[in-house]
């Protein structure tokens, strides 16, 4: 069961660039393009767990900051000649506000 | 059939052109339907808002723009009243009531009540002399104002604040634009074309101020200036609001309509009152509100097709092309301009006719068009788009236009070989292709920097370096191999070289200038080449560049190193090393209070604190503020350390106070950015405990003085350093070592240590430039002078300050309840 939960507003987030918003299933990263779209990925890059929300975002693609792998934002997959793919969360824009698509399995735990 | 016979009675409120436009659709389809009636609270009849700008920059009169006159009105019967304001809309009589008081029943009513400027609530908007562009009252009122022509300021570098100032320049004001975004127009525009944009209204003599945060509009009894954000204070009689439009719904949400951000409609145009409809900018039509005129008179179609009793009529959504009614800049933009990699992208960079397009394609179809100085293609790019054709048969010439295709394509090569002896190649050092061909066959020149070298062409801006090249192939045939410069990146075809030489040769000065200039393949960069022109321009431009923070690696932005674990380490300067027990007391203070795993000494001699969660970095860094601390710069690609011994303060040997030296060269350059690392170090004798022989630059005292060495490595390679030269004084040994960084931070290639970049450029050409030229040695350290008064601010008390606050903080937590709602 997943629920639309509103997690900022455009402006929270710089062009080019992340934020990480913290959830019962882990830290995820949300990303603005230059182009102003909004993605959002586990913070975890496939290679080593690197926090991918530190990267250098480019196109809808980041570079992982600790070797350099880069990862679409859209798909989630490692791209060039790596291999591997991290979460991706779908988000919704109302405005400049965002939600993302979060789940709610950890009702059950409670 | 009496009930159709009867002329029902509809009220229109207002007199734009959606319902002109609805109008004469409606006297069309049904001409004998209805009486109508028009309130409209401007004195006027209908005219064609989107023609002020023309009519405000004296480029058309009033009287052109007028869509319907009074004679259109007389012809349909139809009572306007003009310079009537409705105050009421009374639902359950069916009246509509003018401020004027007059009352009129309704069968039917069409609410156009438009759009209002969107003021900023900021002090001194009530001030005379601040007025708003959306009517003729408005454009009448800056023609008053311009008659002085005295200084207008714009605010809003959209569409509107564009056009309002295209044409209060052409009424000889002053004009400046402030523009709260990083780019013109950034809502329709990409970052390219905004700077281009920005580049062709500067030319016109406006001034264009970006990132200009308004904060007060200030004046005594009229406005006489702005305030901005960062404290500047612009002098102005006149200032234009043109920051947006909101849609003018009070009327209807008063009679207790839906409303939204506008008026809710549903596909018919209707409101939640059957009776009653909405059209134009004051609508909001499946959620969305509407302000180009295409939609607005596609809802004047359905509105009279509902009118006229086709119940079936429905507003259906599309993308609409944003141009700009500035005569001389074309611009045009459709669509999603979006990246993803479902999607590619072909740009068109043609830098010296101002040109830049680009579509983005998503399953071979175009989605989004950008055309920037050449636009004739934007009907046809929009067409392809709305009728999804294929593109793929015609992908490899699509970008060059409608003309081009079904024509044979052009081999570039083909077309060199065909130009003259005489054609010049070379427009800086006047060289023609004969001469160069010439220099090719006469003296054996087998590469382009033979070409430079013997005929100077290629070897100012380099912009014709692509036609030399081809030259060489076309004379030298299968043996020349034109690849032989690596490219910065996949983004580009120029070198690092390339690209430092022509940033500085045509004066580029931002990320968007280089890559429209330099005809960049991608739209925004990649992760290798951004932060190397970051690098070049603030090394370039050390003051008038401004840092593009989201281009620097993560530990620059942060100003700590990354670890494995996503934590950071923090290194504080130790200036030469020396410390005492006050700062090792706070250190110890910090890590107890930050509970931080590991405390390590560095090879640099200093003390690098690892583990640090990156929340706890602006508190960790105000903590070590107190006690003296700077920042480390142990994350930069710039000055690191300078390393030092005891020196004659307390060794038996030593012939000079290394200590000293050391901290006094810390001092002067630290904060200094370099293309990479630079590490250093200053021994006070030759037993050179302060290894000064392995770094970037190294000093090893003697008793005559101060020998200077460089171009050591101890890392992937390893290399004992090479001598520069002795002199003579501590002075002089300043000088000499800043003058050699700044030829190196000027020449170096990004991430390029300076042990590669001296065996690039030769060691004896660096002895030669700082040893034996007093004049260019001065210069280096001069400029090396200039750009530290820009940086030599301590980066971690900015951000216990509170800059770039987000970086250290998550965006949201989203705790167990709030899921589980």
């Amino acid at each position: 069961m997943n629920d639309w939960i509103e997690i900022g507003a455009l402006n929270d987030i710089p062009r080019r660039g992340a934020r990480c918003v913290m959830t019962p299933q882990g830290k995820i990263a949300v990303f603005r393009t230059m182009e102003d779209q909004v993605f959002a990925i586990d913070d975890h890059c496939p290679h080593k767990g690197g926090p991918l929300s530190q990267g250098i975002v480019h196109g809808a693609s980041v570079t992982c900051p600790l070797h350099n792998w880069v990862i679409s934002l859209e798909t989630g997959r490692a791209l060039g000649a790596d291999e591997g793919s991290v979460k991706t969360i779908a988000i919704k824009r109302d405005g400049e506000r965002i939600f993302a698509l979060l789940e709610r399995a950890a009702m059950a735990a409670e | 059939m009496e009930a159709y016979e009867k002329k029902q009675k509809l009220v229109i409120i207002g007199n734009g052109m959606a319902p002109g436009r609805a109008l004469e659709h409606l006297f069309e389809l049904a001409p004998d339907a209805y009486d109508v009636t028009i309130f409209n609270a401007e004195p006027r009849v209908n005219y064609d808002r989107i023609m002020l700008s023309p009519v405000l920059s004296g480029e058309k009169e009033f009287e052109e723009i007028i869509i319907h006159g009074d004679g259109w009105y007389i012809k349909h019967g139809i009572m306007l009243y003009k310079g009537h304001k409705v105050v009421n809309i009374d639902r359950v009589a069916k009246t509509v009531t003018s401020d004027a008081g007059t009352t009129e029943p309704y069968d039917k009513l069409l609410i156009a009540t438009g759009s209002l400027p969107f003021i900023l609530p900021l002090p001194g908007k009530d001030l005379p002399g601040v007025l708003t562009y959306r009517d003729l009252d408005d454009v009448n009122a800056m023609l008053l104002a311009a008659q002085s022509r005295a200084r207008a300021i714009v605010i809003g570098g959209g569409l509107l604040g564009l056009e309002a100032a295209a044409g209060l320049k052409s009424r000889d004001m002053d004009v400046t634009v402030l523009h709260v975004m990083p780019t013109l127009m950034e809502r329709q525009l990409d970052p390219a074309a905004g700077y281009l944009l920005e580049k062709a209204v500067e030319a016109r003599g406006i001034k264009v101020l970006t990132k200009a945060s308004t904060k007060e509009i200030i004046g005594e009894k009229k406005v006489e200036g702005v305030l901005l954000a960062d404290g500047t204070i612009l002098p102005a009689d006149l200032v234009v609001m043109a920051v947006g439009i909101r849609p003018s719904g009070s009327l209807a949400q008063e009679a207790g309509l839906e409303c939204n951000r506008g008026i809710v409609t549903d596909s018919g145009m209707r409101t939640s009152d059957p009776d009653i409809f909405a059209i134009g900018e004051c609508a909001e039509v499946g959620g969305q509100c509407y302000g180009l005129v295409a939609p607005l008179y596609e809802m004047a179609r359905v509105v009279a097709s509902q009118l006229a009793g086709n119940s079936e009529a429905a507003f259906v959504h599309s993308e609409t092309p944003t141009k700009l009614k500035v005569t001389g800049i074309n611009v045009f933009s459709v669509g999603d301009l979006g990246e993803g990699d479902d999607r590619q992208e072909i740009v068109l960079r043609d830098a010296s006719a101002g040109v830049y397009k680009r579509l983005v394609l998503k399953d071979d179809r175009i989605i989004g068009t950008v055309l920037y100085g050449e636009t004739s293609d934007g009907a046809w790019f929009h067409d392809l788009t709305k009728k999804r054709t294929d593109i793929s048969e015609m992908r490899d010439t699509l970008i060059f236009g409608q003309s081009y295709q079904g024509g044979s394509p052009l081999d570039p090569m083909a077309a060199v070989a065909a130009l003259p002896d005489d054609a010049e190649i070379c427009g800086c050092n006047g060289i023609c292709k004969g001469k160069i061909t010439g220099a090719i066959t006469g003296k054996g020149l087998t590469s382009l920097d033979d070409v430079r070298a013997h005929t100077k062409a290629s070897a100012s801006c380099g912009s014709c370096t692509g036609l030399v090249e081809q030259l060489l192939s076309l004379t030298l045939g299968d043996s020349y191999n034109p690849s032989a410069v690596t490219p910065m990146c996949s983004c580009t075809d120029l070198g690092h070289d390339d690209v430092r030489r022509l940033i500085k040769a045509k004066g580029l000065k931002s990320i968007p200038a280089v890559m429209q200039e330099l005809e960049w393949k991608t739209s925004c960069g990649c992760a290798k080449c951004r932060p190397a022109l970051n690098y070049y321009l603030v090394s370039d431009w050390p003051d008038e560049y401004a840092d593009d923070y989201q281009s620097r690696f993560i530990n620059e932005r942060v100003h700590a190193n990354i670890q494995k674990d996503g934590t950071y380490s923090v290194v504080p300067r130790m200036w030469g090393g020396m410390t005492s027990a006050k700062e090792l007391r706070a250190i110890a203070d910090v890590v107890d209070k930050f509970e931080i795993p590991a405390v390590k000494v560095t090879g640099g001699q200093r003390i690098d604190m690892l583990g640090i969660k990156k929340e706890d970095l602006p508190a960790v860094w105000a903590d070590l503020g107190k006690a003296g601390f700077v920042s480390g710069q142990a994350y930069a690609k710039g000055l690191r350390t300078v390393k030092t011994c005891v020196g004659t303060d307390w060794c038996r040997f030593g012939t000079q106070d290394s200590t000293g030296l050391g901290i006094r060269i810390e001092k002067f350059m630290w904060g200094s950015w370099t293309p990479a690392k630079l590490k250093m170090a200053v021994s006070g004798c030759p037993r050179n405990c302060a290894e000064a022989t392995c770094k970037d630059i190294g000093i090893i005292c003697v008793d005559s003085g101060f020998e200077i060495h460089f171009a050591g490595a101890a890392g992937l390679d390893i290399k004992g350093t090479e001598v520069l030269g002795l002199v003579h004084t501590e002075d002089e040994a300043l000088e000499h070592v800043v003058a050699l960084a700044q030829m190196y931070r000027e020449q170096g290639r990004y991430l390029e240590r300076i042990y590669k970049w001296a065996k690039r450029v030769g060691l004896d050409e660096i002895r030669r430039q700082i040893m034996g030229d007093a004049d260019k040695r001065k210069g280096y350290f001069d400029r090396f002078v200039f750009s530290q008064r820009f940086a030599q601010v301590d980066p971690w008390s900015e951000r216990v300050s509170g800059v770039d606050k987000h970086e250290f903080q998550p965006m949201a937590t989203i705790a167990y309840q709030q899921a589980a709602e």
